[in-house]
C-alpha cells in the first residue's frame, strides 16, 4: 500500500525542498509510528531474522552436536529438489483456481448484497456464515462429504466406487479448491463490496441516460472503477491462498496424493523431521514467494491508482 | 463516508490478521517433587488408568504417577513429545514410546539407557520381537509394555481356511473370484509404511540392516508388485487409497470383504455387529509374499522410557517397572485389547479368555518384522509412504531406484 501512495503519478512536478514545518511534520510521524514499528520488529522482524539464521545452519533437532554453518546448501537442496517444484505447481495449482472462482463468486455476490433493497442485514450475515467458520471445522464438513465410505456425496448416481474423488490427486485436489472457494468467497465478496460502494450512481444515471445497456454499465463503469479494490482483493485472497494449509492437513492428512502444498512441506520438515535448518529454508523460500507476489500486487495496484489520479 | 469505505477492507484484514494471532496457550504444570508424570496414548478400555492406580497404591506415597494422554493420531503424539523433550522439558518423567521411537529418542539423548539390574528387569521373559524394538546401539531403552501384530482375518463362511503357505497373490485371486474385496491399510500415513514393511520383510529384505545402511533391494519391487495386483484388481475396496485400521474394519464389517489384515481390535468389534458374524470371523498367520518365505507380520506396540530431564529418574525407573508388570500387561490385554510383551502372561487365564487366538498372537509377535532401527525413523517412514502412494499409481519397475533414492536423503536429512 505505502508504494502505492509514494509512487509519484507520471509528469508530476519534481519534489520540492522540504521546509522546517514539513520536517517537524515528518519526526512526529516517526515519533507516532515508532511504537508500532518496533512492535512489529519484535513480533515479526526478530522471528523473520531468527529463521534466516537458522536456515543457514544444517541443525536438527535430534542432532544437537551436528549443528553447523552451512551457507546456503539448504536453499539448493530445496531448490535442487523436484518435491519443492511440484509442491509449487500444486500450490500454484490450487491458488489460481480457487482465486478465480472466488473472484467471479465475490463478484456475484457483493453486486447481490448492494442491490439488495430489503433484509439488507440478513442477506449479508447469512453470506458471511461460511467465513465465520473455523477453516478446520469446514475442512472437515467437506472432507466428511467427500468421505469414500461414509459421505454422502459417495452414493451419489454419477459418483462409482472407483471414481471416488478423494482417492485421486484430481479430485482431491477439487475438493481442497471446493472447500476453500466456500470458505472465502465471503472475504472476497466483502472486499468487492466496498469497492462497488465507491462507484458513484451519478455515473450509472448518467451512462443510462445516454442509453447504455446493463452489461456496458458494468464493464465500462463498474469494473474499471473498481479495480483498486478487485487488486486488493485479489492480493489477499492470493497471499493466504498461496500459503495454504488447514484444508489440506484435513482432507488429505499429511499432503497424500500429491496434494502436498509449500506449507505443507514446509510442516512436514519442520515439525515432523525437526530438520530446523531444511524447514526454515523453506519457510522463508515461501516468504519470498508470498513477496514476489505482493510486489506483483502493489506494482499493479500502484499504476492503476496512479492513472486513475492522472485521468480524474 | 466514501473515506470510510475505502478503509473498511484494510481495517477488516488488519481485524481478521489480529484475530488470527490472538490465543497463545499456556503450560500446564503439575508439580510436586514426588509425581512422575507418564505421558501415554489414551488407552480408552482403562487398562492403564487401573495399572496407574494399583501402582500409585504399591508405592506407598512414595511417588504417583499421573496419566497424561496424548492426542490420538501417531504423528501427532510424536510431534508433541519430540518438541518438549526438545525443549527439555521437565515435566515429562516416563515416556510411553511407540515401538519405531526408540532409536530417535535415544540417539538425542532424551531418554536414559536400562543398566544393570533395571535391564534385567526390562528384558526378563519379554518376546524376541518386541524385545528388538527396546534395542538401540547395543543399550536398552525402555522395558517394553503392550505389543501388537496384524492377523489375517477372513470370512469361514464365504472362503477356505487359508494354509500355512497362504501368499498375498492367492488371497488377492480367491478375493476377485469371490467377488470381494480385500481390506488392507493403504493410506498415505504410517500404516501404509506397516504394510510395506512387512511385504519387503516376507520377501525376505529389508529396508535399513542391523548397521543402520540403506539396503534397499528387489524385494522393494516384490511389495510394490503385491500393492500394485490388490489396488489394481477387483478386489481393491472402495477408498483403498485413503484407508487407514479403522475404514478397513468398517469395511470387513460391512460384508464387501472376505479378508482384512488388521490388529486385533477387529475381533472384540466384531461381536458389536453380531454374534454370528463374530463365529464367522477366522483368524490365520499374516500372508505370505513370496511362496517359499515365512511371513513377517507389522510389530507395533508401547515401550516405556525414562525421560532424561527427568528430576527423579529413580522413582521414574521404579514407576515403569511397575506400570508395565505381568499384571498390568495381563490387563491390558483384557480390557484394552494390547497383547501382551512378557511370553508367560500368554498363558494367563484373563489372556486366553479375551484372545482365542493368543498362540497365534504370540507366534506372529516372534516372527513379527520390526520397522527399521534408525534414529532418522520418521524421515524415512515419510519417504516410504510417499514412494509407495497412490497404490494404483506406483510402477513396480523404477519403484527400487526410487526408494533408494528417497530414503538415503531422508537419512541425511535432506528433501525428497
Amino acid at each position: 500500500m505505502e508504494a502505492a501512495t509514494r509512487t509519484a503519478p507520471p509528469g508530476a512536478p519534481p519534489r520540492q525542498r522540504t521546509t522546517d514545518r514539513a520536517k517537524a511534520e515528518r519526526k512526529l510521524a516517526w515519533t507516532l509510528c515508532a511504537p508500532a514499528v518496533i512492535a512489529m520488529l519484535v513480533v515479526t522482524g526478530y522471528p523473520i531474522g531468527y529463521a534466516v539464521y537458522l536456515s543457514l545452519q544444517k541443525f536438527d533437532l535430534r542432532f544437537p552436536d551436528d549443528k553447523e554453518f552451512v551457507g546456503l546448501s539448504n536453499y539448493v537442496d530445496v531448490l535442487t529438489s523436484s518435491t519443492w517444484w511440484s509442491d509449487v505447481l500444486t500450490t500454484l495449482i490450487i491458488t489460481v483456481c480457487s482465486v478465480s472462482i472466488e473472484l467471479v463468486l465475490g463478484m456475484a455476490i457483493a453486486l447481490v448484497m448492494h442491490r439488495a433493497i430489503f433484509g439488507r442485514g440478513p442477506v449479508r450475515a447469512a453470506i458471511l456464515i461460511p467465513y465465520g467458520i473455523v477453516t478446520v471445522v469446514s475442512a472437515f464438513a467437506w472432507k466428511y462429504a467427500f468421505d469414500p465410505t461414509s459421505g454422502f456425496v459417495a452414493g451419489l448416481p454419477l459418483i462409482s466406487d472407483t471414481a471416488q474423488p478423494l482417492n485421486t490427486k484430481a479430485g482431491s485436489l477439487l475438493v481442497i479448491i471446493l472447500a476453500e472457494v466456500w470458505k472465502t468467497t465471503p472475504f472476497m465478496a466483502l472486499l468487492l463490496l466496498a469497492g462497488l460502494s465507491l462507484v458513484p450512481d451519478e455515473l450509472h444515471e448518467a451512462a443510462k441516460v445516454d442509453g447504455a445497456s446493463t452489461r456496458q454499465r458494468f464493464f465500462r463503469i463498474t469494473l474499471p472503477l473498481m479495480r483498486p479494490a478487485i487488486l486488493v482483493a485479489l492480493l489477499f485472497r492470493t497471499l493466504d491462498a498461496f500459503r495454504i494449509f488447514d484444508n489440506i492437513y484435513i482432507i488429505q492428512p499429511g499432503g497424500a496424493l500429491g496434494t502436498e502444498s509449500v506449507s505443507i512441506l514446509g510442516y512436514n520438515v519442520l515439525i515432523n523431521r525437526v530438520n530446523l535448518g531444511l524447514g526454515s529454508a523453506i519457510s522463508i523460500l515461501i516468504f519470498i514467494c508470498v513477496i514476489l507476489i505482493a510486489v506483483f500486487f502493489v506494482k499493479a495496484l500502484g499504476t492503476s491508482t496512479a492513472q486513475q489520479r492522472g485521468e480524474v | 463516508m466514501h473515506r470510510r469505505h475505502l478503509l473498511a477492507p484494510f481495517a477488516l484484514a488488519a481485524a481478521l490478521v489480529f484475530g488470527a494471532c490472538a490465543g497463545v496457550g499456556g503450560d500446564e504444570g503439575s508439580g510436586g517433587s514426588r509425581a512422575i508424570n507418564w505421558y501415554v496414548f489414551n488407552e480408552p478400555g482403562g487398562s492403564y488408568d487401573q495399572a496407574v492406580k494399583e501402582c500409585n497404591e504399591e508405592a506407598g506415597g512414595r511417588y504417583t504417577i499421573n496419566y497424561i494422554k496424548l492426542p490420538t493420531d501417531a504423528n501427532q503424539q510424536r510431534e508433541l513429545i519430540v518438541r518438549r523433550l526438545a525443549a527439555e522439558d521437565k515435566d515429562i518423567d516416563l515416556v510411553g514410546m511407540d515401538v519405531i521411537w526408540t532409536a530417535e529418542l535415544a540417539e538425542a539423548g532424551w531418554i536414559l539407557p536400562w543398566e544393570g539390574q533395571q535391564r534385567d528387569v526390562a528384558t526378563e521373559g519379554k518376546l524376541e520381537g518386541p524385545l528388538k524394538t527396546v534395542e538401540y546401539q547395543g543399550k536398552v531403552w525402555g522395558i517394553p509394555f503392550t505389543s501388537n501384530t496384524q492377523l489375517l482375518w477372513y470370512r469361514k463362511d464365504q472362503v477356505d481356511a487359508p494354509g500355512e503357505d497362504f501368499t498375498w497373490d492367492e488371497m488377492i485371486d480367491d478375493a476377485v473370484s469371490k467377488g470381494k474385496d480385500v481390506e488392507v491399510q493403504a493410506r498415505q500415513y504410517e500404516g501404509l509404511t506397516v504394510w510395506i514393511n512387512s511385504l519387503i520383510a516376507g520377501a525376505g529384505g529389508e529396508i535399513v540392516n542391523q548397521e543402520g545402511d540403506v539396503e534397499v533391494n528387489d524385494t522393494a519391487k516384490r511389495a510394490a508388485e503385491i500393492e500394485v495386483k490388490l489396488a489394481k484388481s477387483p478386489a481393491a475396496p472402495p477408498g483403498m487409497s485413503t484407508n487407514a485400521e479403522d475404514q478397513a474394519r468398517q469395511g470387513f464389517e460391512s460384508g464387501r470383504s472376505v479378508y482384512e489384515v488388521n490388529y486385533p481390535f477387529v475381533y472384540p468389534s466384531a461381536a458389536a455387529v453380531g454374534e454370528d458374524f463374530q463365529k464367522n470371523m477366522g483368524w490365520a498367520r499374516y500372508p505370505r509374499s513370496d511362496k517359499g518365505k515365512p511371513s513377517r507380520p507389522p510389530l507395533g506396540g508401547i515401550n516405556i522410557g525414562v525421560s532424561a530431564y527427568s528430576e527423579t529418574p529413580d522413582l521414574a525407573f521404579e514407576a515403569a517397572e511397575c506400570l508395565a508388570n505381568e499384571d498390568h500387561q495381563a490387563i491390558a490385554a483384557e480390557l484394552g485389547g494390547l497383547p501382551p510383551t512378557t511370553e508367560a502372561v500368554y498363558d494367563d487365564p484373563k489372556v486366553k479368555k479375551a484372545y482365542p487366538f493368543a498362540d497365534l498372537l504370540r507366534e506372529s509377535i516372534e516372527a513379527a518384522a520390526p520397522r527399521p532401527v534408525t534414529p532418522a525413523y520418521s524421515d524415512i517412514s515419510l519417504a516410504i509412504q510417499k514412494t509407495y502412494s497412490p497404490p494404483d499409481g506406483i510402477d513396480p519397475n523404477g519403484i527400487v531406484g526410487k526408494l533408494r533414492d528417497r530414503i538415503e536423503k531422508a537419512a541425511e536429512g535432506k528433501i525428497f
